[in-house]
């Protein structure tokens, strides 16, 4: 049969080997990924509370989300906020920190490593620091602030300045975004700059006729990928709300999320809050799939055949 | 007059250099003061952390070893180096495979594939909790266990075999074709061949998933909070601030003491880092 058929056997051979090294991710796609999607879809057209046989109730869950559910429409302001606002300020200070580093003759290395660090520092780490940063009475930021008198905001128990709260914690762990710009910006063309100049370009100019048309794909990347982030943003919320309303952390807490004034509640803690807290697991999964529609909507962006910004590398 | 002109140019070239460096060490004060303050707070006394001093009358070391032998702080610690440490090396083991497959194989359906990948890695874990928790704690009884965050990773994980394959793609298939005509297998050609020349993006991936692992707080509170003895360093951390709810000194030596191994290590690893945030974003 070998004899007959070598080529076959060949394919067949490299198709086995093929599979072989991709088998763990195949096997982990399937229960990680296809089996628990479509088991939130079922379950979202369901009553289920963990302990009972789920109990088909058709569309009731998804027009209780979206008409009577009364955390939805907040947490969906404040994702919406979070990724027009806070992703625009992130991609602005990146850009602008990696501009800078590029600039920068002497220290380099130092100047570097201290725009990045804050990066690495975990999360719930960092939301703590600046819960107590940001202290409306005793925080330093505040205590500098009066004396230099500046008026002292509420920051993270003023419904209208924890979001804003956020986005300084969010712009404090830029360096992710710095070192993306940065690469960028050191390959674009020196000899596009030296024509430029030659002509008479201003800086303004040169920045906006060559290097923004360069790292326009680093920009929407950064942009597209801040948004998904955004959408997932769960831990700093979550943390700065209950750290701020003085909330005692551990297990089965009953709390009120989002506080001050739901101002901190973002889609992922409403998934927590329905499924884990309350105990309404069908009600949880219109949630999860409303964020799941919205990321992969933002994933094909990324990933469009034309004009995509990750390829398949063909 | 030349002279006058070169005169006027290096000192626009001075005046240039003192606005970039001011600038960037008004960007550095803006990074660097929060972890001032945070150490200033950490050793300050009970009662003066409640006020606005920024300075400590007295220096109170001791709140590192009060924070240290907080009953279950080692315990954090452990599960958390359980936690990172296993499921680094997991990812790690599982991901290099498909990534070589996904850079170097040419089969049908490789595009699609690679999409699935990137899917995966954008999908917020919330979307699927309800499910997984439900499979973990119902069907398997391990809730309250680090398993259901451990297992997992034996299963390849997206993001890591994004950022691999991107490092992969930059290997010349001339040294694999090479391999295969002395005679090498695939799996030869991947030990011998590409394992080596893939260090610094396999020290990358490590990186990440330790850290990502270091940093969850989504996955202990889901599979961990009904029992203190399986937290996590990121879980614990904010319950701790709940139980010293008043004491900010404690409480920011503690932060310190979760944030410290991170950036160690990035002092010994800085180029793997910085080489595969670059992966993930410019080599696209």
């Amino acid at each position: 049969m070998t004899g007959a058929h070598p080529l076959r056997s060949k394919r067949r051979r490299s198709a086995l080997r093929t599979a072989a090294f991709l088998s763990p991710w195949l096997i982990g796609f399937a229960v990680f990924f296809v089996y628990p999607l479509l088991s939130t879809l079922y379950f979202s057209f369901t009553r289920y509370d963990g302990f009972r046989q789920p109990a088909f109730n058709g569309l009731d869950n998804w027009s209780y989300v979206f008409t009577d559910y009364p955390l939805f429409w907040p947490a969906m302001r404040n994702t919406l906020w979070l990724v027009l606002v806070m992703v625009t300020c992130r991609v602005a200070f990146g850009l602008g920190i990696g501009l800078l580093i590029t600039k920068i003759k002497t220290g380099t290395g130092i100047f570097r490593t201290l725009f990045y660090l804050p990066y690495l520092a975990p999360p719930v780490a960092a939301t703590l620091a600046f819960v107590f940063l940001l202290n409306p009475g005793t925080g330093p930021v505040n205590t500098l602030l009066d004396a230099v008198g500046l008026p002292t905001p509420g920051w993270f128990t003023d419904a209208d300045w924890s979001k804003p709260a956020l986005t300084a914690l969010a712009l404090w762990g830029v360096g992710d975004l710095m070192v993306i710009f940065m690469a960028a910006l050191l390959d674009v063309p020196k000899e596009q700059y030296e024509a430029a100049e030659l002509d008479g370009a201003g800086a303004w100019a040169r920045f906006r006729h060559i290097t923004l048309p360069n790292i326009s794909p680093i920009i929407m990347f950064a942009v597209v990928t801040g948004v998904i982030q955004a959408m997932q943003y769960y831990a700093q919320p979550l943390v700065a709300g209950k750290v701020a309303a003085g909330v005692i952390g551990g297990s089965g807490q009953q709390f009120e999320p989002g506080y001050p004034d739901k101002s901190t509640l973002t889609l992922p803690q409403l998934v927590y809050n329905l499924g884990f807290q309350r105990f309404d697991y069908g009600t949880a999964c219109v949630v999860a799939l409303v964020l799941f529609a919205l990321s992969m909507a933002f994933t094909a962006l990324l990933m469009r055949r034309r004009g995509g910004l990750i390829g398949a590398g063909e | 007059m030349s002279g006058a002109r070169t005169g006027r140019k290096s000192s626009r070239a001075v005046l240039h250099w003192v606005g970039v460096h001011s600038l960037g060490v008004a960007a550095a004060l803006f990074f660097v003061l929060p972890f001032v303050f945070l150490l200033l707070t950490s050793l300050m006394g009970d009662r003066q952390a409640l006020t606005r001093d920024l300075w400590p009358d007295t220096w109170e070391w001791g709140n590192y070893a009060k924070v240290w032998h907080t009953p279950g702080f080692l315990t954090w610690w452990r599960n958390t180096l359980l936690y990172a440490g296993l499921g680094t090396l997991l990812t790690v083991v599982s991901s290099v495979p498909v990534a070589y497959a996904l850079a170097k194989f040419r089969f049908r359906g490789r595009r699609l594939a690679l999409l699935l990948v990137i899917a995966m890695m954008m999908l917020p874990p919330q979307v699927v909790v309800i499910p997984m928790y439900l499979f973990w704690a119902k069907q398997l009884d391990l809730s309250g266990t680090l398993w259901p965050l451990i297992v997992p990773m034996a299963f390849g994980d997206a993001f890591s075999i994004f950022l691999l394959r991107q490092f992969l793609l930059t290997i010349p298939d001339e040294y694999l074709d090479a391999a295969r005509v002395d005679g090498c297998g695939e799996v030869r050609t991947l030990l011998r061949v590409v394992l080596p020349m893939a260090k610094p993006g396999i020290a990358a991936v490590a990186l990440f998933q330790f850290f990502c692992a270091w940093n969850d707080y989504f996955g202990p509170q889901i599979y961990a909070s009904d029992n203190p003895a399986a937290w996590t360093l990121s879980y614990g951390l904010e319950s701790f601030k709940g139980a010293h709810h008043t004491n900010w000194n404690l409480t920011m030596a503690a932060t310190v003491l979760v944030m410290a191994p991170v950036i160690v290590l990035f002092f010994f690893a800085q180029k793997a880092f910085v080489e595969g945030v670059t992966l993930t974003g410019v080599k696209g």
